[in-house]
Formats: C-alpha cells, structure tokens, sequence
C-alpha cells in the first residue's frame, strides 16, 4: 500500500481518483487531437522500428505505462533493488567504467607487447583474445591448428606462454578477462599458476574468465566437451573460486556472441539471462549455497546499433536478474542481486565498405553502453571486418572512449535517461519479450534440450536471414553499403598481417618447454586428472597441478577428453 | 532453367573457426534460389571437405572463412580436390579476406571469393553464370 492510499481517507481517497481519471481523459484527448494534426504531414518512406524489428511509435506519453509497477518497485535508486538504474550507487561519478580492448595476436611476446601499450596509453584492464588453435583446446604443433597459430589471438599452449603473456605485468594490478570457453579451466589453471609465479596467491586475483558454455552449443561454436561434463567442469569452478579465487569471476555470461550470431535484442537478452539462471540452478544442485558464487556471476552485452533498444536491454537485463535471484532462488545477499556486465559495440554493425565510417558507429554504440550503465566496455576498431585492427585503430578505439568518459557529460549522472517515457516503456517491453522466452524454453525443457534440438540455433538462424534480406532489400539502410555507396570500393586504411613465422617460431617454443620439463611429473598429474574427471573430485586441483608441471593444452584437453567425450552439433541451416 | 538439373553446392566451414552466421546465411540463401545445398557444419578439415564434395558429387564448394586462415585453407582443399582427380569443381568462398589474398588466390585457381557485405544474390548469380559457361564434363 502507497503512502498516499495510507494517509487518504475515503472521500478524499474518491476525489484524487476521479482528477487522476480526469487528467488522464484529457491526455487521451489531447493525443488523439495531437496524432489527427499529424496526418497533415505523412510520414517518411522509411520502416519505423530498431535493428531488431521492433515497431516504433512517433510518440510516447505517460499513456504508455499506465498498467506499470512503481517508481520505487520497477524502477528504483541506484545500487538497490531492482537496480534498474544501475548495479551500483554512485555509478560513474565514483568510477567510470574500465576500458578494457580485447587484444591478442601471434606469440604471447607480441600479445605482451601490445597489452604493455595499451597500459601505457590509459587502458584500465585486459582482454585476452586467444587464437582458434588455444579456443578449441589445441597445442599451436597440433596439426588441426595448421595455419590458424596466433592468426585471429594469442597463442597460448602451455603455462609457458602464460608466463610470457604477462611478463612485467603485475597481476595483483591489473585485473585480466580471458575469452575462452570449451577449455576456460585449463586456461585459468595456466593463469593462477602464472600469477603464482609471479608472487601472488589467488585471493588477490581479480578478473574474469568467460567460461560459459551454454552459448558456445547456441552460437558461438568453440566447445570441447558435451553439456553435462562440460557444466560439470563449471560448477567446479565455481566451487574453487568461492573458496580461493573471492574476487575472481569465473564466468561471464554472454550474449555479445548470440547476438553477433543473428539474434534480436530480445532474444540477446532472453537467452543470455536464462542461460544465467540455468547456471545458478546448476550450482544450487551441486550444493553450493546460492549467496555463495551468485555475487561472482558477470555478463556481457553486445551494443548494436538502435541506440535506445540497447539502453532499455541493459536496464531490464539487471531488473530481471535481481528479481529471479531474489524471488526464484531465495537469495538473501544484495551482492547476488546485482547484475554486473560488460559491453562491446557491435562487431556485426561494423562495414567493410568506407571503414572509416566504422569510428562513428562505434561512437554512437559506446554512448548506448554508457546510458546502459555498463561496468567495463571494449570499443571495436574500425578495420575489424578487414582484418585484426592494427596499433592506430585500436588507439582512436579507445580515445572514442575517453572522448565519451570525460568530454560529452554523460557519466556526470546517473541513468539520465530514467523517466523517459520511451526507454522505459521499452524496458518493460523488452523484459515482458524476455519472461515470455524463458517460458518458451521452460516449454522445451529447459536449456540443454534446446541446445540439443537445436532450436536455439534455428531461432537465431532465422534472426539473422530475416536482416539479412532487409538489407539486401535496401529496407534497412546500413550507410556506404546499400545506400551512400559513393566510394566504398576504395579502401585506404592500413591493415594488420600476421607474420607467417608465428606459426613456426610458436612450434619451437613448444618444442623447448616438452625438451625441458619432467615427463614422469606429465604423466602423474595427467593420470590424476584423468581420476578426477572420472569421479567427483573437483579438477580445478587437478588441473592446476598438470599447469605446474608444464603439461600443454592439448595433452589436459586429451586427458580429460578420454572421459568425457567430445560433443557433437545438430547440423541445419 | 526448369530443363536444367539444379546445381549442387556443398556449404563447407573448414578449420577451428565456429562463426557460421554468413555459411547458414549462405547455405538458405542457395537453397531458396532452387539450388541442391550440402551443409558440412562446423570444424571440418580439408580432407573431410573434399571427401564430402566428391561424396555428394557437388559442381561447387563454397567455403566460408572468417578465422584468418584462408590462405592455408583454399590451397589446401584445392590440392586435395585435385589429388582426388576433381578437376570440374567450382572452388569458391567468402569471409574476412583481404582483396590481395582474394587476387593471390585467384591466381592459384580458386574462384572469386566475397568479402563482408556481399548480397546473397550476387553471390548465387556469380554461381549461376559459372555453372551456365563451365566447360562440359
């Protein structure tokens, strides 16, 4: 009950309904008069709706959210339930997001070098992009990586490599993302192992390893294992972080890579959240306490194009995650309320054609993910569709960024787009789209089903056919390439080449660390690996040990492989 | 067109690389246009390409690439198809390829190959223009 039903008494009560009733008649009718002007001047031939279809009015009013929860239940303060307006009090004005660009290329001394930039440029945090080879679990002088060593990441095969990664880098400083998934256990054992080396014991750590599965079967495609152990493998993480990783995310719920792969904004937000959800029930059944590993739970975004749809998404993202934390699963720890993500401007949106075009997309996508109230944010390059970005476009990158962060005003307060009418009427859009995917998938099963019937991937598919012929169409105008074409066949940046030495100067390295290391202390730690994956030990131990002992990528891959077994896609199109 | 038999298209995602966004694109794109499309699915080696397209007796593998690996890739699956006395085959692609590397390989006998926003259309009609003045067999 409000404060006003409580202090009003019954008269007085009837008298406030019957001027709110009054107001609002008036509204109608000022709008209905407002909309009947409107006809005098017809609209542009253009498709009136976000990048993701959604139709769009050409005004909203108070009208449009008559029916919703209040203020204080829908919308709130920052840093407090739902958190709609931000996962934290004082948001921006205590800290700007980190600025954190994805890097990775070659060996792990050119990675180190480019990371060592970017540090001395005002960059706040890393992003390690691992090469194919190091996605899919194999060593760089495996022969399925042929080719693909340190082409599109890092190549990082062993503890060796990590060590070098990070060379002179302190890591109790600087907090480290790493996006991997089929294999993210064996390459956050390599991690701690490396910071270990370096001095420091896992306690201090801080950053985040993707490790979200879930995606990879809907999307994103670098899976080693099949669902149940790969899960299996997560759960065991979480469990290990919450004992001796605290401040360390061991997982980073993604829906950049849904996206990227065709989905709407909704279905982004829908999917993303549930796969979220299913992690937490997975932890609850192993037994962990809800409060325990929810705090520790991150995300990741994409921001595309429509500049409002984005905003709303991050807004409702968090309004929805608090309240299933809360209501579903009993959590009792605000911590584990609070839904912290991480954004990347849309790599899909970014053209080949006039690439230079590509910085003011950028700009705009930076802006959403800001007003989104985003707590870290990579900002593409804008020769990325051409190639890996060279030294000059990962610089502009970040300046976009620091243009953003301390030139335009929009971190000087907090969700300044709160109370719009539009962006909260597509907050409750998009959060009501998201509920009733979820019943979808609820519907099918639940989240592994899906994945196996491979309805996930055909909605998506289908997402994405759908934009591809409105372009092809022209109906969605995507500037230099269907419309303002006027000089998109000259290309006039510089790209990035990857020498082809990497390949053969890597296969040395790999050479070096199985010449200097105690093959008996490989095989021990493999075979207890193996163990361990066959019963209900934990792997984290098991794992670190074999990182210790220099055993490579692929030979843990192979070890735990042997147990599980690899999993195989529903093929369609 | 409706006397001709439909062209056979084999829609290969070779290497590590997992982005079929543009192959599944691709691969509906053929079919809608009456063509006979094979999908490989993700992950697949040159060899498993090549013994698919001799397999499924296809005119034209397609290869989407996006990892960067193209130009061990293409001479590879070429050198196969040719080990495998398939010299009829159109050997095409798309994906993030510089427009040198799509030239060198050209000149190694691989067909055109698309870049990033290239109309589906454009594509089936290169495809239907090659397979309309190929060489009889």
């Amino acid at each position: 009950m409000s404060t006003i039903e409580k202090d009003v008494a019954g008269p007085q009560l009837a008298e406030l309904v019957r001027r709110r009733e009054e107001e609002l008649a008036e509204l109608r009718a000022r709008l209905a008069a407002w909309e009947a002007a409107c006809d005098e001047s017809p609209e542009r031939d253009h498709p009136f709706s976000t990048v993701s279809g959604r139709e769009v009015r050409a005004l909203y009013t108070p009208l449009d959210r008559l029916g919703a929860p209040s203020y204080e239940d829908a919308i709130g303060f920052p840093g407090e339930f739902p958190f709609t307006r931000g996962p934290y009090a004082t948001m921006y004005r205590t800290r700007l997001w980190t600025m954190r660009q994805f890097a990775g290329f070659a060996t792990a001394e050119e990675t180190n070098a480019r990371y060592k930039y970017l540090l001395e440029h005002g960059q706040t945090g890393l992003s390690v992009a691992f090469d194919f080879p190091t996605l899919m679990g194999y060593d760089s002088d495996h022969p399925r990586s042929l080719g693909e060593v340190g082409v599109c990441g890092v190549a990082i095969s062993s503890l060796a490599d990590m060590e070098t990664l990070f060379d002179g880098i302190p890591l109790d400083q600087v907090s480290v993302s790493m996006t991997i998934n089929g294999p993210a256990v064996i390459l956050f054992c390599f991690y701690v192992v490396a910071a270990e080396k370096q001095g420091f014991r896992s306690e201090i750590l801080r950053g985040t390893v993707q490790n979200d599965i879930l995606k990879e079967y809907q999307a994103q495609h670098a899976w080693i294992f099949p669902p149940e152990p790969a899960l299996r493998c997560i759960e065991d993480m979480f469990a290990w972080c919450s004992g001796n990783a605290p401040k360390y995310n061991p997982i980073s719920i993604s829906g950049y890579h849904i996206r990227e792969a065709g989905a709407t904004a909704a279905q982004e937000l829908a999917f993303t959240l549930r796969n979220g959800l299913e992690y937490v029930e997975r932890g609850i059944a192993r037994g962990l306490e809800v409060d325990a590993f929810a705090p520790r739970l991150s995300f990741f975004f994409d921001v595309h194009n429509d500049f409002f749809e984005e905003i709303a998404k991050l807004r409702a993202a968090r309004r929805i995650w608090a309240r299933a934390l809360r209501e579903r699963f009993g959590a009792r720890n605000p911590e584990s309320w609070r839904l912290r993500t991480h954004a990347q401007t849309a790599g899909v949106s970014l053209t080949a054609q006039q690439p230079e075009n590509n910085i003011v997309r950028v700009a705009y996508q930076a802006m959403a993910a800001a007003l989104g109230g985003t707590q870290s944010l990579h900002t593409n390059s804008m020769d990325e569709t051409l190639a890996l970005p060279t030294e000059k476009a990962v610089r502009i990158a970040l300046r976009t960024q620091q243009v953003l962060a301390y030139e335009s005003g929009v971190a000087n307060t907090i969700d300044p787009l709160a109370g719009s009418y539009y962006v909260e009427s597509l907050t409750d859009d998009l959060e009501r789209e998201a509920l009733e995917l979820f019943q979808e998938i609820d519907a099918l099963g639940g989240v592994v089903p899906a994945i196996e019937q491979g309805w996930f991937q055909k909605e998506i598919a289908a997402s994405a056919m759908r934009q591809q012929i409105e372009v092809e169409s022209g109906d969605r105008v995507v500037v230099g390439v269907n419309h303002f074409t006027e000089g998109s066949g000259d290309i006039e940046i510089d790209t990035l080449r990857i020498d082809p030495s990497v390949e053969q100067r890597q296969r040395q390295r790999m050479a070096d660390v199985r010449a200097r290391r105690d093959d008996a202390e490989v095989a021990r730690t493999l075979d207890a690996l193996a163990e361990a994956c066959t019963g209900d030990d934990n792997v984290v131990p098991r794992i670190l040990d074999c990182a210790r002992a220099y055993c490579t990528l692929y030979e843990i891959r192979h070890a735990m492989e042997g147990v599980f077994g690899s999993y195989k896609e529903p093929v369609f199109f | 067109m409706s006397d001709e038999r439909k062209i056979r298209i084999l829609v290969a995602k070779p290497g590590l690389d997992g982005h079929d966004r543009g192959a599944k694109v691709i691969a509906a794109a053929f079919r809608d246009a009456g063509f006979e499309v094979i999908y490989t699915g993700l992950h697949q080696t040159p060899e498993m390409i090549v013994a698919a397209a001799v397999q499924e007796d296809v005119d034209v593998v397609a290869m989407s690439i996006l990892s960067g690996a193209h130009m061990t890739l293409f001479p590879r699956v070429r050198a196969l198809l040719l080990d495998a006395g398939v010299d009829h085959v159109l050997l095409t692609g798309g994906g993030i390829i510089p427009e040198d590397d799509a030239k060198a390989l050209e000149a190694q006998g691989v067909g055109r190959l698309f870049g990033p926003g290239t109309s589906t259309a454009d594509a089936i009609a290169y495809v239907r223009e090659w397979f309309a003045s190929r060489p009889a067999v």
